[in-house]
């Protein structure tokens, strides 16, 4: 375990760029998949369309195809950046298809007679989106939501496996490959790195589960 | 569009104003397709020379790269297969111990499934790709992404039998107590065979999820599809048009799965008793006289 000590500031400097990872690309497929939700529902065509298919695509195709391509196709229509961001990027692509599916769900749990008794009782349609569609949505949301976002850190594994850089991954891959260090200490460390996000993050899904609970 | 929970149905202005809508989204869609088309075509990625070797039968290269693709596709179904089968087996195993046994093992059990299904899953590929031949299991690159891919999704298998033999009456064990069959009896002849059916659907979406996974074999330099897609690349130098044709592949392979999914899901909807799966099919007709699962 000597090589994890020896090395601690690398490992740490890993997490953090992990952590930054996700933070960027949960903020993005958080809004993203949102904004590709409200099109599923809304009642214009082309954009409902354009929804279903994100959706049909991102969560049928492997997240290492959607990073080269996006890698290899946003600097031929003129967008160049660091590979972090392209990384980002195609984290928040894959991921909002995700979001956009829990989110859509959400909605459509909450029964039709809750909107025809809020319209009933003469509440106009942001009122009753804002006071009894939406509050009822956004509970029955958390429990899929937070999978994902949990499904999202472990992903940024993968970007990771790109060469980012410096990232958790990165750590592990440098010092087994390039200085030669025994695999099994090493990679124990890394994985050590993931769960220190993974375990937390479900622990905080339990508690927010349990508190946002309606029984219906 | 069905009664939704979020508009009336619309009157004659509202359709206008949809109308309206849907006229302007076209349009911005169009344009925005239309500008980034432009810019792909002053890249020159509209050449003739990058599309031809992928879809025309005349080019030279057409039946070379496709062969060699096909190879690669074979090798991600034959690992996908297999992680599936192993998954399975460990998974069902993990389940069936955690179930019944002494509160001391299922413990250990309990941690184990939680560990594992924090730890992701391209890490456990690495991890088994670098760690096994250390300490003396040499393998090849098939079972190293095999390995690791069974280490991550036995556990989410192990959840979803859980759940399905959580997911019958109680009346069932009990009945094949009062016959006289032994546990191990009852689990084999009597549970499982039940529980698998009604996990049925979710298994075959988690085949989609390794499926998927299986493209991180690229890591570890296993020639799946996307591997050999990438040394495609190298003597192609086409690298958007082949990793769009792959991810066509993925799509259209995965895509069928999932729809087989829902289409099992229907059907065991339709023959479970009592249970309505509600949503888009909730008109199904439930049979006249509901037949109770065995009994």
């Amino acid at each position: 375990m000597d090589v994890i000590l020896d090395n601690l500031g690398l490992y740490r400097d890993g997490f953090l760029k992990t952590l930054q990872i996700c933070l960027y690309a949960a903020t993005g497929a958080l809004a993203l998949g949102t904004v590709l939700a409200g099109m599923r529902v809304s009642p214009v065509p082309p954009l409902r369309w354009v929804g279903s298919t994100w959706v049909t695509v991102f969560r049928n195709c492997p997240l290492t195809v959607v990073l080269f391509f996006v890698a290899f196709g946003l600097p031929e229509i003129g967008i160049n950046g660091a590979y972090f961001w392209f990384g980002i990027t195609g984290l928040v692509i894959y991921t909002a298809a995700f979001v956009c599916e829990a989110v859509r769900s959400g909605i459509n749990a909450v029964p039709t007679g809750q909107a025809e008794a809020a319209r009933a009782i003469g509440l106009t349609f942001d009122q009753s989106l804002r006071h009894v569609v939406l509050p009822q949505a956004f509970r029955t949301i958390v429990p899929p939501l937070g999978s994902v976002i949990i499904a999202m850190i472990k992903n940024s594994a993968i970007v990771g496996a790109f060469g980012v850089g410096d990232d958790l991954f990165s750590v592990g891959d440098t010092l087994t490959s390039a200085r030669g260090e025994a695999a099994l200490p090493v990679l124990t460390g890394v994985i050590l790195g993931y769960l220190a996000l993974t375990l937390p993050a479900g622990g905080l899904l339990a508690v927010l589960e349990r508190k946002t609970a309606i029984a219906r | 569009m069905s009664a939704s929970v979020l508009f009336d149905t619309p009157g004659p202005r509202t359709r206008r104003r949809v109308w309206i809508g849907s006229i302007v989204a076209a349009l911005a869609l169009l344009a925005l397709a239309a500008a980034v088309a432009g810019r792909l075509a002053a890249q020159g990625q509209f050449a003739a020379a990058k599309w031809a070797p992928l879809y025309d039968p005349s080019d030279p290269t057409f039946a070379t790269v496709w062969s060699f693709l096909r190879g690669g596709l074979v090798n991600t179904l034959q690992a996908a297969g297999l992680a599936m089968a192993l998954s399975l087996a460990v998974g069902t195993l993990l389940a069936v111990t955690r179930v019944t046994a002494a509160p001391t093992w299922r413990w250990l059990v309990v941690g184990l499934i939680e560990l594992l299904r924090g730890i992701p899953v391209v890490m456990l590929i690495f991890f088994a790709a670098r760690v096994l031949p250390e300490i003396g299991i040499d393998l090849s690159l098939l079972w190293y992404l095999v390995l690791g891919l069974t280490a991550y999704n036995a556990v989410i298998i192990a959840e979803i039998v859980r759940a399905g033999l959580a997911s019958l009456p109680r009346g069932q064990a009990e009945a094949a107590y009062a016959v006289g069959l032994t546990p191990a009896q009852t689990l084999r002849l009597v549970l499982l065979p039940q529980a698998f059916r009604v996990m049925l659907p979710a298994l075959i979406s988690q085949l989609v999820v390794v499926l998927k996974d299986t493209s991180l074999g690229f890591i570890i330099s296993y020639e799946e599809l996307l591997r050999r897609g990438q040394i495609a690349i190298q003597t192609l130098q086409n690298p958007l048009q082949t990793f769009l044709t792959i991810g066509m592949i993925f799509v259209a392979v995965n895509y069928s799965l999932s729809t087989l999914a829902e289409f099992v899901d229907r059907r065991l909807g339709r023959v479970r008793a009592g249970t309505v799966t509600g949503g888009e099919d909730a008109e199904v007709v439930q049979p006249p006289e509901p037949s109770r699962l065995g009994g």
